[in-house]
């Protein structure tokens, strides 16, 4: 079918502020890849850190191609990525319309993405010659989301996009990142601190606190699965997370596979692929 | 008078024309660098709004006069003096008017923040870009205000225009040197006319701005 995916590798240790990244990455250009932890953590600066949005020392490959090393440093505008930040952010002067084809205007790649695709993929039919003060919270995010695959970008980067949202519109967005994750063969990096939202949309997850990246969580275990779900039932939900804390299994990861196993979702394996 | 009124309203014009060119990219400036001196260069800036018109015309009358070592260059092209012309008045104007248009244009662009040109970088778009396609377009409300203060501020100059101007009739002979020359001639009549000519173009200006301020309030996201 397509050539097996490259990588993006990614590491950034510097200080910004009076905050500390140390992280590392490094994940198949393919399917999502969730960075989960706390709000404070350094997740949002890895991402921007990604989009060229932020510089810190380090070095970032995408897929074979150096957008950062010591000699280089590739400015936003000429990464080939999609970025969609936790509040929509559109551009007030602009049309729905305008504002999903300013970035489709403007990239030089192949424009496999059509207004067409996005417009019925995120359901924005009836919304594309309004102007965007007149949209309500979760049209605006749809409008956003479709903004950025419109650029054509060969990695999407989604900073919380659900976290401004209330649930009611979480759940009217949520069903449209899925079908983005099935119907589209971008990566994508996914910052969120909400466990159910990590588990329900992520291939793979990496966690961060305090700055600092953890151990890759790669594939879905449905043996362990079972496993945990059993045990789950036996004790409840806060003996589980008490055990699986006291294996030595981070809290953040603790937090996710509770999470997944609520949600009835197969929880995480464990594997070493992070530093 | 006719000639009169044409001659202020081209001075306004020109001056308002010019003076946005050259506000926008100082405004820029004010608005986004991260240098400690920029309020120095603010203040330089803004002191034509306290410093008393006078003042700033005694110094353009010395700038502009024959024995400047600015008029030094133009010498070549026989032009030995800008005072008492209608060019040394344009030039006047827009050192007179630039606080208030350098102001409401650096407000705007301050008020934009930062996050529209994070997006329009994740979106392809170069700085320049940026600047035209998103920069300008939502800094307008401010353009407006700016034009039409620093219009209107023109037109109701007078002690620079007194300074460096001296009223010759077709050249810098403009309204509010008129209504002035008027009340001196004890010409109450036309002094009326002119006066209340100013004070309903005044209302409408202020009128004007209010109104941009409520809508644009309105419309900010």
């Amino acid at each position: 079918m397509s050539r097996a995916p490259g990588r993006i590798e990614a590491r950034f240790s510097g200080r910004l502020g009076d905050f500390t990244l140390d992280a590392e990455l490094s994940t198949p250009a393919a399917g999502v890849t969730v960075l989960f932890g706390p709000s404070g953590c350094g997740k949002t600066t890895l991402l921007r850190c990604v989009a060229g949005l932020e510089r810190l020392p380090g070095r970032l490959v995408v897929e074979g191609e150096v957008w950062q090393d010591e000699a280089r440093f590739l400015p936003a505008h000429q990464r080939p990525v999609g970025y969609v930040f936790q509040e929509a952010s559109l551009l007030a002067h602009l049309s729905v319309r305008r504002n999903l084809l300013f970035g489709f205007q403007r990239t030089r790649d192949e424009q496999r993405i059509t207004l067409d695709q996005v417009v019925s993929l995120l359901g924005l039919d009836h919304l594309l010659e309004r102007g965007v003060a007149r949209l309500s919270g979760g049209e605006r995010q749809r409008v956003a989301i479709g903004r950025a695959l419109l650029s054509q970008p060969r990695l999407l980067l989604m900073d919380e996009p659900l976290a401004s949202l209330d649930r009611a519109r979480k759940a009217e967005v949520l069903p449209y990142l899925e079908r983005l994750h099935s119907d589209l063969a971008i990566p994508i990096l996914y910052v969120t601190h909400d466990p159910a939202e990590a588990a329900r949309l992520g291939d793979r997850q990496i966690t961060l606190s305090e700055g600092r990246t953890g151990p890759v969580i790669e594939t879905r275990d449905d043996a362990q699965g079972a496993r945990l779900a059993a045990r789950l039932a036996e004790v409840g939900p806060e003996r589980l997370f008490e055990d699986l804390c006291a294996t030595g299994v981070p809290p953040e990861l603790a937090q996710l596979t509770l999470a997944a196993l609520l949600a009835g979702l197969p929880p995480w394996r464990i594997s070493d692929g992070g530093r | 008078m006719g000639e009169i009124i044409w001659l202020t309203v081209k001075l306004a014009g020109i001056t308002t024309v010019l003076l946005l060119i050259l506000a926008t990219p100082v405004a820029w400036w004010l608005a986004r660098s991260q240098a400690w001196w920029k309020e120095i260069v603010g203040a330089v800036v803004a002191l034509p709004i306290v410093l008393p018109p006078t003042v700033l015309g005694f110094y353009l009358l010395l700038a502009l006069g024959p024995d400047s070592p600015l008029m030094a260059p133009l010498q070549p092209f026989g032009i030995r003096t800008l005072a008492f012309t209608f060019e040394g008045l344009v030039i006047g104007s827009i050192i007179y008017s630039l606080p208030f248009a350098v102001q409401p244009i650096r407000n705007a662009f301050q008020a934009i923040g930062e996050r529209p040109f994070e997006v329009a970088a994740t979106l392809r778009a170069s700085p320049i870009d940026a600047f035209f396609s998103v920069a300008l377009p939502l800094a307008r409300p401010g353009f407006l205000v700016a034009a039409i203060l620093t219009f209107a501020h023109t037109i109701g100059e007078f002690g620079v225009v007194l300074m460096i101007g001296g009223g010759i009739p077709g050249e810098t002979e403009v309204l509010s040197i008129e209504i002035y020359r008027l009340v001196e001639a004890l010409e109450w009549d036309r002094a009326h006319q002119l006066a209340g000519l100013l004070l309903v173009f005044a209302f409408a200006v202020m009128l004007s701005l209010l109104l941009i301020e409520r809508r644009t309030g309105r419309l900010r996201p």
